[in-house]
């Protein structure tokens, strides 16, 4: 049991850490909020249409205008979370950098961890069925390359053979 | 005339290749019936060594087009353009999604027209099932190309005025000759992209050759070691290739994409990083096959995903179904890719279910802490990130196929699930290379891993004293420093024993000791290479910095101990089409100044497409990297800057060159011996007998 013990905690981080939501951070209401403040929201963000490019590097003038649409609401002070939803109202949930923990999307974060357990499992079996050597028949332990005393001895076995010869 | 040619060529590398498909399948049938079927099957080893030369046609003959600036065919209007140069035109052959496919079927070619041409004498039976296997895989991506995504097809104008775009000239038609093409994708004329693809496909193509062999394993029911044996180097090839398109990618997404990293956990990345994944899980498998005679069933299991993920790699990023499903289900090729992986995969598994039995290990673990053991845990922890990777990329499908509404599965998510993950690797990577084959206790493995686990101590608690207090950090740098410190005592400890014995001189002990295993020693410069690129993924993923802000000439940004102050601005066109806004500024560093950068926009007129180079100043320590995001139009009294300080970014690529070169290392032939499977008491006693 001990020997799982490890990967069964890993287990549970790796499990814990998806699960866990990012933490929202509120912005108090400024007048008028630093390119870095917009940036901040903006690096989790994507517009429907650039594919795949975070919001605060896309250089088209439609994300020019989510960002300071982001800008404005910071002002008015909304804080992350807010400005989030309400993107992800408007335009929907891809928007967001992941998919929302709700319903059908929970399998996103509950798959892989479900996955790892799984191949955790069938390592369980494998060492499981695991024998120890017998002292008898098995051989001695095994470097993957022979180790440099054996080969030492067999240099110098082979050299006296050759001289006898 | 030349289109002609390509067309005709292409045409007839299939015809080809299913000539050799039928005539490997018949020749096996008679061999299978006990009749004479050599020639069948030299026949079909002849039709796959045919196609290289008809595809090479075909592919010369689109370089041709795209280098005479052939607007006329649809191919060379849409990827190049009068002002481009030379080498980009020619580079337009995987500029493009037909492009792509015909050279992918080139590279394919040439691999297994390589393999037919290797001695046969002792793998005969292998041999049809090999071309069987390669000219499938090839007939498949020749038939998209001629039937679907054909290089060749031009513009023609109807009788009654319409544009078509056709193969053949229809009735009547005449032939349309735009003045000028639309030019290559700004972001692919990069050297990173002129490089990058080719690698890429050349990974992919060769993991299609011992994919094969398996198969032919498989058929033959030869399931001892021999297949992993012959294809050892073609697979670590493919490996090398592979991990160079990642790299190189990775760089020309760095340079080009003005987003101050160089991975973003895209779809079309991922595609290409999970045979990567696969196939590293299987180069460490296979060699608990060849020292132990275990885990058969898994390293068949294991290349078979390799190879579908090489055809699913292609199919995600060739078939339009990352934008949407829907954009799936309207392209020809969709379809048709998610079909064939369905049925090589569907195929593959039953061949191997039909073999289950046969494929029995040959002996058993014994202890938790040897090689294999750890081995299988590394597996373990290749397929856990591949399972993230997978899952990631096909969630957005199934969502928008259940709820109707796409998601987006991005960096927060993957780094979440693979950071602990490749964490435990590296870690795995320093305890593994001291466990012996076979059977290992804590003790044994203790006795050897004390030195170097005390070094990595030293060295992070320096690292403490200096100031640094991030745990995450601090961890990531103790495992860094522990799997480099086991390296570096495997090799010193093996070139010390060395010069004990011979009498070499160091320098010397070392080449010659990676020279006498370079699968093992490759391997440590492998593992060298992880580590040091672990060190710049560290130092962007937990210390990159970032600020932007609008400054007037004269007005200065400052971050990570760096300044940037706005000097000048010009916008001017150049000769090949591009208008280019250059920005100067000047840079000091703990307000010393150490020189001017020129961050830029180009805007390409041909794409119609804007392209932001970085200004970047690079040293082992950081990198400053900055970005012109904005300006003001006429007068450039004021622009925007975004600046990001990416500390010990340039490891990354360091590790990059230390991981090609140990790879290559691996490759090599062994000098004084080739390794077999450990047996040595056995081995002892006929020598001294």
């Amino acid at each position: 049991m001990k020997k799982y013990l490890f990967l069964i905690l890993f287990l549970l981080m790796l499990g814990a850490s998806l699960l866990a939501a990012p933490p929202a951070r509120a912005q108090a209401p400024v007048p008028t909020p630093s390119d870095d403040a917009v940036n901040t929201i903006a690096k989790e963000m994507y517009c429907p249409v650039c594919e795949n490019i975070p919001l605060d590097v896309c250089p088209t003038q439609a994300c020019k205008q989510w960002r300071e649409l982001i800008r404005t609401k910071l002002a008015e002070g909304w804080d992350e979370q807010q400005i989030k939803e309400y993107m992800a109202i408007q335009y929907g949930d891809q928007v967001l950098a992941e998919p929302p923990r709700r319903g059908l999307h929970w399998l996103v974060y509950l798959l892989p961890p479900v996955f790892l357990l799984a191949g955790v499992l069938i390592l369980w079996r494998v060492f499981s069925r695991m024998r120890p050597p017998v002292a008898t028949t098995t051989p001695p332990p095994m470097q993957d390359d022979l180790d440099d005393a054996y080969l030492a001895r067999l240099e110098a076995e082979l050299r006296q053979r050759q001289e006898e010869k | 005339m030349i289109e002609n040619i390509g067309t005709g060529a292409l045409y007839l590398s299939l015809l080809v290749s299913l000539y050799g498909i039928g005539a490997a399948a018949y020749g096996t049938w008679q061999q299978h019936k006990g009749r004479p079927a050599h020639a069948w099957i030299e026949s079909s080893r002849r039709a796959m060594l045919l196609t290289f030369p008809l595809i090479s046609a075909a592919a010369l003959s689109l370089i041709a087009l795209l280098v005479s600036g052939s607007y006329n065919v649809q191919y060379v209007y849409n990827t190049t353009s009068d002002a481009m140069p030379l080498y980009l035109k020619i580079t337009a052959l995987w500029g493009g999604q037909s492009g792509s496919l015909l050279f992918w079927s080139w590279l394919m070619s040439a691999f297994a027209s390589a393999v037919t041409l290797r001695k046969w004498e002792r793998d005969r039976e292998f041999l049809p099932w090999v071309v069987l296997v390669s000219l499938v895989t090839l007939a498949f991506f020749l038939m998209l190309s001629v039937f679907f995504e054909n290089p060749f097809v031009r513009f023609w104008q109807t009788i009654d005025g319409r544009q078509v775009v056709a193969l053949l000239q229809p009735a009547g038609a005449t032939p349309i000759q735009p003045v000028d093409g639309r030019g290559l994708n700004p972001l692919l004329r990069h050297p990173g992209m002129v490089f990058h693809p080719p690698m890429l496909y050349l990974g992919f193509v060769s993991f299609i050759i011992p994919y094969a062999f398996a198969i032919a394993a498989l058929v033959t029911k030869r399931v001892d070691d021999r297949w992993i044996r012959i294809t050892r180097r073609w697979t670590l090839v493919a490996w090398l290739f592979l991990s160079l398109g990642l790299v190189l990618g990775s760089r020309w997404a760095y340079d080009v994409l003005g987003w101050g990293g160089y991975w973003g956990w895209d779809p079309v990345e991922i595609a290409a990083f999970m045979p990567w994944l696969a196939g590293t899980a299987f180069l460490h498998s296979v060699m608990i096959q060849e020292k132990r005679g275990l885990f058969k069933r898994w390293n068949m299991i294991l290349i078979i995903i390799t190879y579908d993920l090489v055809i699913f790699g292609t199919f995600l990023t060739r078939s339009g179904v990352l934008s949407s499903v829907h954009a799936f289900a309207q392209s020809a090729i969709g379809p048709l890719f998610f079909g064939f992986i369905g049925l090589t995969l569907v195929a593959s598994l039953a061949l191997l279910l039909w073999r289950w039995n046969d494929l029995r290990s040959e002996g058993q673990l014994n202890s938790l802490l040897s090689r294999e053991s750890l081995f299988l845990v590394n597996n373990l922890l290749f397929m856990g990130i591949l399972a993230v990777c997978f899952w990631g990329v096909i969630y957005p499908l199934i969502s928008e196929l259940v709820t109707g509404q796409q998601v987006t599965v991005g960096p927060p998510f993957y780094e979440r699930a693979t950071g602990p993950l490749f964490a435990a690797l590296i870690f795995l990577m320093g305890v593994a290379p001291l466990s012996a084959w076979g059977h290992s206790t804590w003790k044994t493995l203790g006795k050897a891993i004390w030195k170097p686990f005390i070094v990595s101590l030293i060295i992070i608690t320096v690292i403490i004293i200096k100031g640094m207090r991030n745990p995450a950090a601090l961890l990531a740098f103790w495992l860094v420093a522990l799997t480099t410190s086991v390296t570096l005592y495997e090799y010193g400890h093996g070139v010390l024993a060395r010069r004990r014995r011979t009498g070499e001189s160091i320098p010397v002990a070392l080449w010659n000791l990676a020279a006498r295993n370079r699968r093992r020693y490759g391997g440590y410069i492998i593992h060298l290479g992880v580590v040091l690129m672990a060190l710049g993924v560290v130092g962007i993923e937990m210390f990159q910095s970032e600020t932007q802000g609008t400054i007037r000439v004269g007005e200065s940004l400052s971050l990570g101990g760096y300044t940037i102050t706005y000097k000048d601005l010009a916008v001017f066109d150049t000769n090949d089409q591009r208008n280019v806004a250059r920005a100067v500024v000047a840079v000091q560093k703990n307000g010393r100044p150490i020189g001017e950068l020129y961050p830029r926009r180009d805007f390409f007129y041909d794409s119609q497409q804007p392209m932001t180079i970085p200004g970047v100043r690079s040293t082992m320590e950081d990198d400053l990297y900055v970005l012109l995001v904005d300006w003001e139009a006429i007068s450039s009294e004021s622009a925007t800057f975004k600046i990001y300080h990416n500390p010990l970014v340039n490891w990354l690529w360091l590790g990059g060159l230390v991981f090609i070169i140990g790879t290559l290392v691996a490759a090599l032939p062994d000098k004084e011996h080739q390794p077999q499977k450990a047996q040595y008491p056995a081995a002892l006693k006929t020598a001294a007998s």
